[in-house]
């Protein structure tokens, strides 16, 4: 009792004031490491940050010059590049519909309550970890190798980095569903895959479809990366337009606006649907 | 009363069944369409023509490079002379003198190569080549007058392949080639070849136990400092790049997503309805943001290389500008479904607006705020490993490197379980932050809508 003199007013004041200073540390201390880590980042690239920053607009001033010059042939690069997008969309398609089915089987195998060897949940956690870990440029460039150029591999690469991505965020929605159902089923008699099939998928069928929705999305943007690194698609298209001579830069814009068109009426037509999803329909 | 409620009860009775063929029909023809679209694509991506233009050789290729490696012992026909080295590289040559235990000379001047399981090749003084073989015998070929010359029957046994000018033994022991110039025997062992030292380096070769306790290697340096040195500059597997490599992705996509939300950030409250009451400013606003996440992260690479070169700060710049607008989008909705109740409670006790900021709404915004930070940077590692590759920075150039020369397998497998690893240590990292940072506020109501890529 007699021992303690310090006010509960002064002690309040001496902890607000270590708090701020920690806090003022810290903020130093991140602003340090932002500034030394830009200064290396710059340090070891061909362009410099400040010399390249004016230049940041030639780029697209070019590219929007040559396609104006010659806007007359705008309509037929864009038609030529359709095949190509529409193997892009199908490779992220097929991929985003492999990868949750995929990711299906693995969601309900890691969800504690539902898995059907209980032992194996931590397994198939780690599983989805590693599949989401690796980047899908590297599975796609091991199987060009083995398989050769094309679709397929790009396919499978993405295929498998979304089983991954897709099986934890199902995982997380079966978690949250009803075990009553499941276990109203049970006492009929229903074997594992009824019981998933008809108590548990009726409940999270909104939710994983709004997910897969939005990594059809992320796969779109995906399957163009990869494509520029030789797996087929629009990717290609775009680097040959790039790359040839000085760049052909009139196909190239072309191609950047069947890709930003492409890719804003895909995420408005998923918005729209996963809303409807979530939200029930508007009925 | 009765009457007419069993005509509603049949009313009802034909609704529903027609409901449940209506809900019938659309359940079957779901997967019916799925077949259809998956039979189409088989086509369009002529999945046939892969069946045969698959290298399956390729791929038994990869996967034995990726964990073992070969010695080879190399006779030259001509002089005779026996050079031994690991997967025939001129530049890693065992010294004279250095070789192997299972390569021995022999005191009639040939040469023993013993392989496991019994196997055994002999490089004879007087010229012919003898592959003992535990359960079939003791095969001998000759050069004689440039044309391989065998004691095999005819036909050879699967495991061998024999034409005039080649001689090919394929066994699990080990492999054996034998054409008019040089005779050469494959021994494979498991594990990645000098991953720690090189073969010129005193220590290679040595237990560790040796390093570590034993006395000096090299005269010159104290063990462990020579190890590591030797290790860390490595010329074969580079340990020292690697590593910077792996620090440049990470600082790539640290860099990229702090600066995005350093830039969404005052843009996120010009976007904001109830902080900004200028109707036509956020619809501007918005619609930048659309359009920067519309323009994909590939175009913002292409264009921005165009500025500044190839190179990690292009890498940084395209994650910067692509999730500037991500971050827009999160932040101004965060912003918005704020609470005004507290803003409220600090302004009833006379607090000016600054004061209402930072009292009302930045404790409101800051966790929400910096666990999609920190989600996005998770995201961002991943992607930047890609755009380092497109870009030509960190781990993702030195992987496309290593498995566009298709050979270097072992080093493929070696950074992939980098990239495993430092993606998990930094989830791990970003996990634990988050927990303290938003401690309180539930982890789910603050997760971006993107999920994690």
């Amino acid at each position: 009792m007699a021992q303690t003199a310090v006010p509960p007013v002064e002690a309040y004041l001496a902890l607000v004031r270590r708090r701020r200073l920690m806090g003022a540390i810290l903020l130093a201390l991140f602003v340090v490491a932002l500034w030394s880590g830009f200064q290396t980042v710059n340090a070891r690239s061909a362009g410099g940050f400040w010399s390249g920053l004016p230049q940041i607009l030639d780029f697209p001033r070019n590219l929007v010059l040559e396609a104006w010059e010659r806007r007359d042939r705008m309509p037929g690069h864009m038609a030529r590049a359709v095949p190509a997008l529409i193997e892009t969309i199908n490779i992220a398609a097929v991929a985003t519909l492999a990868g949750a089915l995929m990711g299906m089987g693995l969601a309900l195998l890691s969800t504690r309550g539902l898995a059907p060897w209980p032992g194996g949940v931590a397994l198939f956690r780690r599983v989805m970890d590693v599949l989401r870990a690796v980047p899908e440029i590297v599975i796609a460039l091991i199987l060009i190798f083995v398989l050769g150029g094309g679709p397929v591999p790009a396919m499978i690469a993405i295929a498998l980095h979304t089983a991954g991505a897709l099986g934890k965020l199902f995982s997380e929605v079966a978690e949250a569903a009803d075990l009553r159902p499941v276990e109203g089923l049970a006492s009929t008699g229903a074997n594992w895959g009824q019981r998933m099939a008809l108590a548990v998928m009726p409940q999270v069928a909104p939710n994983w479809l709004s997910y897969g929705l939005l990594r059809f999305e992320i796969n779109i943007r995906a399957s163009a990366i990869l494509g520029f690194v030789g797996a087929g698609g629009i990717g290609y298209e775009l680097r040959n337009a790039m790359t040839f001579g000085q760049g052909r830069f009139d196909v190239a814009a072309a191609i950047f606006l069947v890709l930003f068109l492409t890719i804003v009426v895909v995420d408005q037509l998923s918005d729209r649907l996963r809303r409807r999803l979530t939200h029930g329909a508007a009925a | 009363m009765t009457a007419l409620s069993a005509a509603a009860g049949a009313d009802l009775e034909g609704r529903v069944l027609r409901g449940f063929r209506r809900r019938r029909l659309v359940a079957l023809s779901v997967p019916v369409l799925l077949l259809l679209y998956l039979a189409y694509v088989f086509v369009a991506f002529d999945v046939m023509g892969l069946s045969q233009r698959a290298r399956l050789d390729n791929a038994a290729i990869l996967v034995r490079d990726s964990w073992s490696h070969k010695v080879h012992v190399t006779q030259d026909l001509r002089n005779a002379a026996v050079s031994v080295s690991i997967e025939g590289n001129r530049r890693s040559t065992y010294r004279e003198g250095a070789w192997p235990g299972w390569v021995r000379p022999l005191p009639d001047g040939g040469t023993l190569v013993e392989l496991p399981d019994g196997h055994a090749v002999t490089f004879a003084a007087d010229g012919a080549i003898r592959f003992a073989i535990p359960d079939w015998g003791v095969l001998e070929a000759r050069v004689v007058e440039g044309e391989v010359v065998t004691n095999l029957p005819d036909p050879p046994p699967s495991w061998a392949n024999a034409s005039p000018s080649r001689l090919a033994v394929t066994l699990p022991a080990g492999r054996l080639t034998v054409t008019a110039g040089r005779a050469e025997v494959f021994r494979y062992f498991p594990g990645w070849e000098m991953f720690f030292f090189h073969i010129d380096s005193p220590y290679h070769g040595r237990p560790a136990a040796e390093i570590l306790w034993g006395g000096r290697i090299d005269p010159a340096r104290p063990n462990l400092a020579g190890a590591w040195r030797d290790f860390w500059t490595n010329p074969i597997w580079r340990h020292a790049d690697v590593a910077w490599a792996i620090w440049e992705t990470v600082l790539m996509a640290f860099l990229g997503t702090v600066g995005a939300a350093a830039v969404a950030l005052p843009l996120a409250f010009a976007a904001a309805r109830g902080v900004n009451p200028l109707g036509p400013v956020r619809f501007l606003v918005r619609r930048v943001f659309d359009f920067v996440r519309g323009v994909d992260a590939l175009i913002w690479t292409i264009a921005l290389s165009r500025a500044f070169g190839p190179g990690p700060l292009t890498g940084t710049l395209a994650i910067l500008v692509t999730d500037s607008g991500t971050f827009g989008k999160l932040f101004s909705e965060a912003l918005e479904n704020m609470d005004r109740k507290q803003v409220e409670g600090v302004a009833s006790t006379g607090a000016s607006p600054a004061m209402q900021w930072r009292w009302g709404v930045i404790p409101q915004v800051f966790p929400v705020l910096a666990s999609q930070v920190l989600y996005l940077f998770e995201s961002n590692v991943r992607s930047s490993t890609i755009i380092g590759a497109i870009v030509g920075g960190g781990i993702g150039l030195l992987l496309t490197q290593a498995i566009q020369t298709q050979g270097d397998w072992e080093k493929v497998t070696y950074y992939i379980v980098l990239i495993v690893v430092m993606v998990f240590a930094l989830d791990a990292a970003s996990g634990w932050l988050r927990a303290r940072i938003i401690h309180g506020a539930p982890d789910r109501a603050a997760r971006p809508r993107r999920p994690a890529a």
